[in-house]
């Protein structure tokens, strides 16, 4: 396999998970979308890491995923209050702010 | 069996940031073991204290600093050089002075956050814990973790630590987003707006950072500038990458089109959060994007220079012209801020050693007036038909004829609104003054020709604010049958109904509302007052500090 099947998988990841975020209208659904661009970004550094022979991509890696659980526990904290206030986690119901 | 080789610390250059995240980690621990009627005191006067030692470490640090040019520290993850120092006591001192009117409490004792953040608004739980006086002290220990990220963010010379530095600093901000005593909806709205954007931003940014670490293998600033010193063609690896590590810290900053959740996350926010927000975030993300576009991508210049033009134009010319048309004071400083976002990037954009300085000098200037501003917000506030305080006064309308009422308070704010809209012997003047000159001599004159109309645009609704203060008459009652603020009033389906603390919800405005200004226990007045001397005395006597920031302006590479 060569280096573009993985350049091109992971582009393609990253477009799935910016369109979720972009067209979807479940504050989770949402969040998802944003995940699997992390996720895309992961296997991006991985085969970069490889490509280069050396492990910061996969150092980055790690990290990505620590911080992606980070926002994991602020992020549904967030939208758990909202949902309750509410009882709806969509993001066209959050539109008390207006320009 | 091999020996084990300590890693070389440098203990010392590493301080402020060490003390400001530690005392963060004492903060939650104290949260826990501390008892609850000491918890705000204690809590205050530590990170009051921590802070504090955040900016004397910056002094102790600076001449030292200043004759060796910097050091790299922790291998190539962090850099303390010149700007690295000016851009940190910079933000330990905006912290500070933020700080004040976040631990600041009405004279009824309620400070700006929920009495707690978990409760549903509206809820009788909320009721419950009002009554008992609860306060969500962990506030103090976020906004120490967020100020930590602001520390390292300028000081990164890797790319992984830009990205660590960059959650660090956001996550907390989320949080503290979404903890508004009152309009509950709106700031956990304002919360969700912003993380959501906030996360897909860093996605994005992060994408960048694999794109950039593909084409040169390596993760340093130092070795990603010297194989992109001389870029052979155009890789496009490269370029998109670089693209989109900008629009990440364009995010940050504010600039148009990555600007959309400013007005909204501004409005929400509890307003000490919004002025620390909107001045210590804008500070720590600027020194990232100058040491990025200086020292990381500069052999890029001409491939970016279109991205960055064009960014600097929309950003100054939108965040103008939306903000005259504003009718809620938090709304109109967000555009505001928008429009002081494109000002400074013509000093960035410059790319000359005098760009350095100005920059630096403008984000000084612009934060302790945007610090004493949002202070100022939080005062005038809306009093019912029995006389009870209630939230924020944010229409403008309501702000007619306040100059006559509190002419100390009106004047304060004036004055941050003229070094706004950069009048002479105003700190703003020479900041603005500055930037400029060095787009001038950076070869960027259209930009600041644009800036400087734009600023006379921008002078018009910051005067037009001051006129309503002084110059015309407080409304007896507002007008009848107009709402003040159609949105808020939107039907809000709640569980429960209509509760009897409805008044921590939404649409606060019963017809009978006037607006004065709270008593509180000082703490605010103290840092408007700081704020004022501040913008005063930069905008009279500019040179001893503008000497001191330019020796220290020299990026090392």
């Amino acid at each position: 396999m060569s280096l573009d099947n993985y350049l091109v998988l992971a582009a393609i990841l990253f477009s799935i998970g910016a369109a979720t975020v972009l067209l979807r209208r479940n504050a989770i659904i949402v969040f998802m979308g944003v995940e699997l661009m992390l996720n895309a970004t992961n296997l991006l550094l991985v085969t970069f890491s490889r490509l280069h022979g050396q492990l910061d991509g996969q150092v980055l890696a790690f990290f990505v995923m620590v911080v992606a659980a980070a926002e994991v526990v602020v992020g549904l904290a967030i939208i758990v209050s909202i949902y309750r206030t509410r009882r709806s986690a969509s993001v066209d119901d959050v539109n008390l702010l207006k320009s | 069996m091999s020996t084990f080789t300590a890693p070389h610390v440098d203990w010392a250059h590493l301080s402020p940031v060490l003390i400001v995240l530690g005392a963060a980690a004492i903060g939650v621990l104290l949260e826990a073991f501390v008892p609850a009627r000491l918890r705000r005191t204690v809590q205050l006067s530590f990170s009051l204290a921590a802070l504090a030692g955040a900016l004397i470490a910056v002094a102790a640090l600076w001449s030292g600093v200043k004759s060796s040019g910097g050091v790299h520290v922790l291998g190539t993850a962090l850099v303390v050089d010149g700007p690295t120092l000016v851009l940190q006591g910079t933000i330990a001192l905006l912290a500070i002075v933020a700080l004040l009117v976040v631990a600041d409490r009405t004279s009824t004792g309620e400070d700006a956050f929920a009495p707690s953040a978990a409760s549903v608004p509206g809820s009788d739980y909320e009721e419950a814990a009002r009554r008992l006086g609860l306060q969500q002290t962990e506030v103090y220990p976020l906004l120490l973790f967020a100020t930590g990220g602001m520390l390292i963010f300028p000081a990164t010379a890797d790319l992984l630590t830009l990205f660590v530095a960059l959650e660090v600093l956001s996550l907390p901000l989320y949080l503290l987003t979404g903890m508004a005593r009152r309009r509950r909806l709106l700031s956990q709205e304002a919360a969700m707006k912003y993380f959501l954007l906030g996360a897909f931003a860093s996605a994005l940014m992060l994408f960048g950072i694999a794109l950039v670490y593909g084409y040169s293998g390596s993760l340093s600033y130092a070795t990603i500038a010297s194989t992109t010193a001389n870029p052979t063609g155009t890789d496009s690896l490269l370029l998109v990458g670089a693209v989109m590590l900008l629009v990440g810290l364009l995010f940050k900053i504010g600039a148009v089109p990555f600007h959309a959740w400013t007005p909204d996350v501004y409005q929400g926010a509890p307003t000490p959060i919004t002025g620390f927000m909107a001045a210590c975030t804008k500070v720590a993300a600027f020194g990232a994007l100058l040491r990025v576009v200086y020292t990381v991508i500069p052999g890029l210049k001409w491939d970016l220079d279109v991205v960055m033009w064009t960014v600097t134009i929309l950003t100054m010319v939108v965040g103008t012209v939306i903000a005259m048309v504003q009718t809620d004071m938090k709304r109109l400083l967000a555009y505001s801020s928008v429009a002081h976002a494109g000002f400074i990037l013509t000093g960035v954009v410059a790319l000359t050693p005098g760009g350095v300085s100005a920059v630096l000098f403008y984000l000084l200037v612009y934060g302790a007036a945007t610090i004493g501003a949002f202070g100022v917000v939080w005062l005038v506030r809306e009093r019912d038909a029995d006389g009870v305080v209630v939230g924020e006064a944010t229409h403008l309308s309501q702000w007619a004829g306040l100059g006559r009422r509190h002419p100390w308070l009106a004047g304060s704010f004036a004055l941050f609104l003229l070094s706004f809209a950069g009048i002479p012997l105003t700190a703003g003047f020479v900041g603005k003054f500055g930037v400029f000159s060095a787009a001038v001599d950076g070869g960027a004159w259209p930009l600041a020709l644009l800036g400087v109309l734009a600023s006379a645009g921008a002078a018009f609704f910051y005067v037009r604010i001051v006129v309503l203060m002084f110059f015309s008459d407080a409304p007896t009652e507002p007008a009848a049958g107009e709402p003040l603020e159609p949105s808020t009033q939107a039907d809000v389906v709640l569980e429960g109904g209509a509760t009897p603390a409805v008044a921590t919800l939404v649409a606060e405005r019963a017809p009978a509302l006037t607006t004065t200004v709270v008593g509180t226990e000082g703490w605010a007045t103290v840092s408007i007052g700081f704020c004022v001397l501040v913008t005063v005395l930069l905008g009279v006597f500019p040179t001893p500090v503008l000497d001191a920031i330019a020796h220290m302006s020299t990026f090392l590479p």
